[in-house]
């Protein structure tokens, strides 16, 4: 036999078929039903700010990895690009593009960049990137239209008026959760559509990408909690159902919550980062001036993943079963 | 997503162990494969360590005339094992070369006069009337050793601390590793050989109770083995079905999924009163004890996409990769890597100038679409290692702190508790190579340790 050229590589010799970039562009593919919605809902002009954000942000990766002197071919892993996807979801319809591009390079340059780029940012790029906008520009970034009027999201009626003034605005409670279900409300680009984003999480979980434990968590501790104490009568006179389907709940709940980066390794850790979440999202909407606190309450989560992932851990072979 | 739910089922349905992985494989090469016989071979080269502990020495010379069964290397102290010439000829060359899993060994070359002269032909012994000590001291001197890939020292295991105790003798028939097949194998054509080499070690243990697992994979060897037991109804044993998972074969995982009990960290079976045995093994065992054959020939999986069939084939130990590949006929295509053992845990080699040794269970050969070069990415925290690890440490904090120096942290996260199954790099989608990583953190640590004191 003549003698050739072996590869000889360290075991295990089979690799799953998963890579970074496919996990990605599927978060990014299970999110397009999502993108059409808002199309049709806000008009094709919103498309605009979501192709110019995904755009930007993997122009700006570009040149944060030129500056680091790292392989470019990196930006085609897809998460770049799923920042800025993300980042324009959380923005209103009718944002300035020169606002969304520096909400952009807040998100890559600073948030995940500086942080030593993909795998190492601390926290979410994206919600940091909208967290930056709405302190830095607080009109634009809530400043609400549908159908080329000035209008405002059920959180925002919520806040200043009260929850009767939420139902009687959209008619009847059944008509209310009904449009907020499917989307047919104000609010950001891709938060609107309960329903789809939703058909997203499905996607994902199917696709192992997202583990049950996070949403389930945030979801049930929303619940719960705005059922108790989220009514102005008292204990247990809350509406659950409008809090759950209100504002970004479910897009964090079911997509940018589940960031792998930024969420604790195990799932048991992922259990609790979902009921953080949930409590804070909840006290910032209750108790705070702002309408909305998700954004916040994931950013504040994700602070903690250090400290869950060094308490949380799985119970190691051999050592004492519980 | 039927997937998972066929998952849920089955962990409830059928003992298994947490964690673990499918491993996606090529199913053309991964079913049931003909088992054949090896002519044999011109020549041998048979290492004189094949085995965990010492090296055995060797007690022949160039130009010695030898006999199949034939003592050429005596073992060393406890932890350590005989080594048999394995075909009849002449020693031709003993010279330091590399052998798999052990890097380079002496080894002794045998050039076969083609007769094949035993030396212990027409023994029949009756297990039932020896003694635990007699057992022992043939099974000993038969060079017996883990057959499923470990290679430690069989007597070792059969020897116990006075206060030891062992309820449970656990056959390993559960061969998780893809494409391997020669257990089965095994287990089909010498099932009453596998079970009364089962019976001997329970009998040498005083153990009550009788295990062999396998897993739901091979219907035929389950079939075949509970057919054998219902014969014998004297002695307690038990075939048990495992649901398929990789590790299953790791001794620790099959003593979790059979007795659900765990070895403490540091310790060994016998501390939870388990034995395990590899199906070949046991086989070796009663083909030791009862017909004097000394371990000189072994069934190995020989698989690969450039093979034109893969095959099961019972070769002499010593037997070189390239004449097995010979004998098969050929490669239908160009192999770029030559595993020994399986695809998860095996050893690619550097050349087919390597002899098949106790241990080896497996060859395997792929060409250049399975062996992709992979590019290693920054860790993206999604959990999946953590999640598959069946010893419930956390691979992706390990490998950072060992990447990073921090061999301490990496120490305290459990670096030790590791078993290498290779389940964390399979599933990593950032193509991280985490048991090398956690393989150099320990190598650092073993050094470090050596120097301290």
């Amino acid at each position: 036999m003549e003698e050739t050229f072996l590869i000889a590589s360290p075991s295990p010799h089979l690799r799953s078929k998963e890579t970074i970039a496919r996990i990605m562009w599927r978060v990014t593919l299970s999110l397009i039903p999502v993108i059409m919605y808002s199309a049709y809902h806000f008009g094709v002009k919103v498309l605009v700010p979501i192709v110019f954000a995904m755009a930007s942000a993997m122009a700006l990766e570009v040149v944060c990895l030129a500056a680091r002197r790292k392989k470019i071919a990196i930006v085609f892993d897809g998460s770049a690009a799923l920042t800025g996807l993300l980042l324009a979801f959380n923005v209103p319809p009718e944002i300035d593009l020169w606002i969304l591009f520096i909400g952009v390079a807040v998100a890559v340059c600073i948030a995940k960049h500086l942080f030593g780029g993909i795998g190492y940012n601390l926290f979410n790029p994206a919600f940091i990137g909208r967290a930056f906008l709405l302190a830095a520009w607080p009109a634009e970034m809530t400043h609400w239209t549908l159908n080329g009027v000035s209008t405002a999201t059920p959180l925002g009626i919520l806040k200043e008026h009260g929850y009767s003034a939420v139902v009687e605005a959209f008619g009847s409670k059944t008509a209310m959760y009904w449009h907020m279900f499917i989307g047919d409300i104000p609010g950001c680009i891709g938060e609107t559509s309960a329903l789809l984003i939703i058909v997203a999480g499905g996607l994902l979980f199917y696709w192992k990408i997202i583990n049950w434990q996070t949403p389930a968590a945030y979801l049930m501790s929303i619940l719960l909690l705005s059922w108790m104490f989220g009514g102005n009568s008292g204990f247990m006179s809350g509406d659950p159902l409008f809090y759950a389907l209100s504002g970004g709940l479910c897009l964090a709940v079911f997509v940018m919550a589940n960031d792998m980066v930024t969420s604790p390794l195990t799932l048991k850790g992922k259990f609790v980062f979902g009921l953080g979440c949930g409590v804070l999202t909840f006290i910032i909407r209750k108790y705070s001036a702002y309408p909305e606190g998700v954004s916040y309450a994931v950013l504040l989560m994700n602070a903690c993943t250090p400290l869950i992932d060094k308490y949380i851990v799985n119970r190691r072979y051999g050592t004492q079963k519980a | 997503m039927i997937d998972r739910i066929k998952t849920v089922i089955g962990h409830l349905k059928f003992p298994t162990f947490q964690g673990g992985i499918h491993p996606e494989v090529d199913k053309e090469l991964n079913g049931p494969k003909p088992s054949l016989i090896m002519e044999l071979p011109q020549k041998v080269r048979i290492p004189l360590v094949q085995h965990i502990g010492r090296p055995a020495r060797s007690l022949v010379q160039r130009g010695d005339m030898v006999k199949t069964g034939q003592v050429i290397g005596e073992a060393t102290g406890f932890v350590s094992s005989r080594v048999h010439a394995s075909i009849s000829g002449k020693v031709s060359m003993i010279k330091k070369m590399p052998v798999a899993r052990f890097k380079r060994g002496m080894c002794i070359e045998i050039t076969s006069d083609g007769k094949d002269e035993k030396i212990w032909e027409n023994i029949h012994r009756n297990w039932r009337e020896l003694s635990r000590d007699e057992i022992r001291e043939y099974a000993t001197s038969a060079g017996i050793v883990g057959m499923g890939g470990a290679a430690f020292p069989t007597h070792v295991k059969l020897t116990l601390p006075p206060v030891a105790r062992i309820d449970h003798v656990i056959i390993n028939g559960v061969e998780c590793e893809p494409y391997l097949d020669c257990d089965r194998s095994t287990m089909c054509h010498h099932t009453r050989k596998v079970v009364e080499g089962l019976h001997i070690i329970m009998k040498m243990m005083s153990a009550r109770q009788g295990v062999v697992g396998i897993e739901l994979n091979k219907p035929d060897a389950i079939e075949a083995m509970k057919n054998e037991i219902g014969a014998d109804p004297t002695i307690k044993v038990e075939v048990m079905p495992l649901f398929e998972k990789y590790p299953q074969g790791g001794e620790k995982q099959l003593i979790s999924a059979v007795t659900g009990r765990e070895i403490p960290a540091g310790g060994l079976p016998l501390d939870v009163g388990c034995l395990v045995v590899n199906a070949g093994t046991a086989l070796a065992i009663y083909e030791a004890v009862v017909g004097g054959k000394p371990l000189i020939s072994r069934n190995v999986t020989v698989a690969g996409n450039c093979l034109k069939e893969s095959v099961n084939v019972e070769v002499r130990i010593g037997t070189m990769i390239s004449d097995i590949v010979d004998w098969l006929g050929g490669f239908s295509r160009e192999p770029q890597t030559v595993i020994l053992g399986g695809p998860m845990m095996g050893q690619s080699q550097f050349s087919y100038d390597i002899p098949i040794i106790k241990g080896t269970s497996g060859v395997l050969f792929f060409a250049k679409e399975k062996q992709k070069q992979l590019d290693m990415m920054p860790c993206i925290r999604c959990g999946k290692c953590v999640d598959v690890c069946p010893v419930g440490i956390d691979p992706a904090q390990i490998c950072q702190a060992v990447e990073f120096g921090n061999y301490a942290l990496a120490e305290k996260l459990g670096l030790r508790t590791c078993i290498k199954c290779g389940c964390c790099s399979y599933v990593c989608p950032a193509k991280r190579e985490l048991v090398q990583l956690i393989e150099m953190g320990e190598h650092y640590i073993k050094n470090k340790d050596k120097k301290g004191h």
